[in-house]
């Protein structure tokens, strides 16, 4: 029973400190395809010893000096390797200078730094979230290429190819300057961010790992939280996850449906989780103008502290998505915005705002623009109309769902 | 530095190589709004940091030429290419710096990066030969 007891424990601790022990590694070796593999040999060393001779007071401290002695010892082995990561530095790491740790947790924090290095902006998008994902949540490749729904051999090819970029083109381990900082942290905050849409995007049915995922990118967005408490938008992000992830019980119904906001049993939110979020909103919308995820958090809130769809304060949504077209001139952007006008002044409107972005071709293949425009006209009762628009949304929409939402809606029209 | 970082392990730097890509117009002519002051002060600039390698503006496209040998080993030399390219290279610098973030920065500062230019940033490939 201790034998088990250790090896759930060698689990959980991993688990919670494997972006630390990554970030630590990195942050002496600078590769992080070593950190990787050391990172690993110290838990394989850990389920073999743990068990026998007991948990470590200081569990994590114990991992990093295992893995970092293991890295020391493939730098002597390895020439090209050595010479590469400064073998100099290493050995001043064997001859024993402990790293400093803080003062609660029993391993120093680089984290943040690991956060600007796998968010680059000299790596493709689409690559930073699923390294965020690796190195800071601490997931395995297998996990992360269930995350963004790819095969994990097609994971595992884009994750080498994305650290070979960071290895060759020296993308460095560091926390730009405060003068580098506003155009360096919307990448780290998108990165999050898409982990949590990729979470969203179809959590329902047996799907349950997407909920998991949603909630990996709020313990990032929280951990970034902690790592830069000055920064607003970073409290705009935690609190725009959480107003969202506060409807997640109403969002889906028995059967695994989505249910939308308008028809979604307010009762089943997280007030909890809501309260949380508009706290970060008032920290997000304090002082200098807001950043976009500010602005979006308080949209949110909006929403969450509205009894039901009628009460809500929609002339301050419309105010808000003003204000949000403003920093980020989307088609998106409008689309919603032109939903919130519908609620304020009409389904007309809203309709005649849509039909001003009816040419723009980044909304082209977006399924929620039809399908935006198929709900405005089942409102005015222009069933035909309406029906024709949510066939067209049902050829656009890409998970199953949604797919049977429209459908619903589509047979609403058609059969009275 | 705000959330500055004190620098725990000493690399060795990298070299790249900053391409300086210029818009054209149809005939070839470089027009990006860069005078010849601008480039001699970047330039000035590189070699008072000390991070200046090597570099070259190179003459525009009407002067090129290309050279191709063929499986049996006969060259073709034709005059060009031209004016299908709307971006050409206009020159580079090679310079020695300790990361990427570094050689964005020098990249940025370039008056090519403007004015419709673009730079492309590329790692020099350090390939050792055993002696």
């Amino acid at each position: 029973m201790v034998g088990e007891e250790a090896t759930s424990s060698v689990e959980a601790v991993f688990r919670e400190e494997r972006g630390r022990l990554l970030a630590s590694l990195v942050h002496r070796f600078g590769d992080l395809d070593l950190a990787e593999e050391v990172a690993s040999e110290a838990i394989e060393a850990a389920l073999v010893h743990w068990p026998t001779d007991g948990v470590p007071t200081r569990p994590g401290a114990w991992l990093l000096t295992t893995a970092r002695r293991r890295a020391v010892d493939r730098l002597r082995r390895d020439r090209v390797l050595a010479t590469r990561l400064a073998v100099l530095q290493a050995e001043a790491e064997r001859a024993g200078s402990a790293p400093p740790a803080d003062a609660d947790r029993d391993l120093p924090d680089d984290r943040l730094a690991l956060f600007f290095t796998c968010a680059h902006p000299a790596l493709p998008a689409q690559d930073r979230g699923a390294l965020t994902l690796r190195f800071l949540a601490g997931l395995t490749t297998a996990e992360v290429a269930r995350a963004f729904l790819v095969p994990p051999a097609t994971m595992a090819q884009r994750l080498v190819r994305a650290k070979r970029k960071i290895r060759e083109a020296r993308i460095p381990f560091r926390v730009p300057g405060a003068d580098e900082l506003p155009e360096r942290l919307p990448t780290v905050l998108q990165a999050v961010y898409s982990v949590f849409t990729e979470g969203y995007a179809a959590s329902s049915g047996p799907d349950l790992q997407r909920t998991d995922l949603a909630e990996e990118a709020i313990r990032l967005a929280r951990i970034l939280r902690r790592l830069l408490p000055a920064e607003r938008e970073v409290a705009g992000l935690l609190g725009l996850l959480l107003l969202i992830h506060a409807r997640r019980a109403a969002r889906t119904g028995p059967d695994g449906e989505v249910i939308l906001l308008d028809d979604q049993d307010r009762g089943r939110w997280d007030h909890g989780m809501i309260d949380e979020g508009r706290g970060l909103v008032v920290v997000a919308l304090t002082g200098r103008p807001p950043g976009p995820y500010g602005v979006q958090a308080a949209i949110a809130a909006l929403h969450d502290e509205a009894p039901d769809v009628a009460s809500t304060d929609w002339p301050q949504v419309v105010a808000l998505y003003d204000v949000l077209l403003g920093l980020v001139p989307s088609p998106i952007v409008a689309l919603n915005r032109a939903a919130a006008v519908a609620m304020r002044d009409g389904p007309d409107a809203g309709l005649a705002l849509l039909d001003d972005l009816a040419d723009d071709s980044r909304l082209n293949g977006y399924h929620l623009y039809p399908a935006t425009r198929a709900d405005l006209l089942r409102r005015l009762g222009r069933h035909d109309e309406a029906a024709a628009a949510y066939r067209q949304a049902l050829t656009l929409v890409g998970t199953e769902p949604e797919r049977a939402h429209l459908r619903r809606r589509l047979e609403s029209v058609t059969t009275d | 530095m705000l959330y500055g970082d004190p620098p725990h392990r000493e690399e060795p730097n990298v070299k790249y190589m900053l391409l300086f890509m210029s818009p054209t117009t149809t005939d070839g002519e470089i027009v990006d709004g860069c005078t010849f002051e601008d480039w001699i002060r970047y330039d000035r600039e590189m070699k008072d940091a000390g991070i200046w390698v090597s570099g070259h503006p190179l003459q525009d496209l009407t002067t090129c030429t290309t050279v191709q040998v063929g499986a049996s080993g006969e060259r073709t030399i034709t005059d060009g290419p031209f004016a299908e390219t709307r971006e050409v290279l206009g020159g580079y610098d090679i310079i020695d710096v300790p990361n990427l973030d570094v050689a964005l920065d020098w990249a940025a500062r370039g008056p090519g990066a403007r004015g419709g230019g673009s730079v492309q940033v590329r790692p020099i490939a350090e390939i050792e030969v055993e002696v």
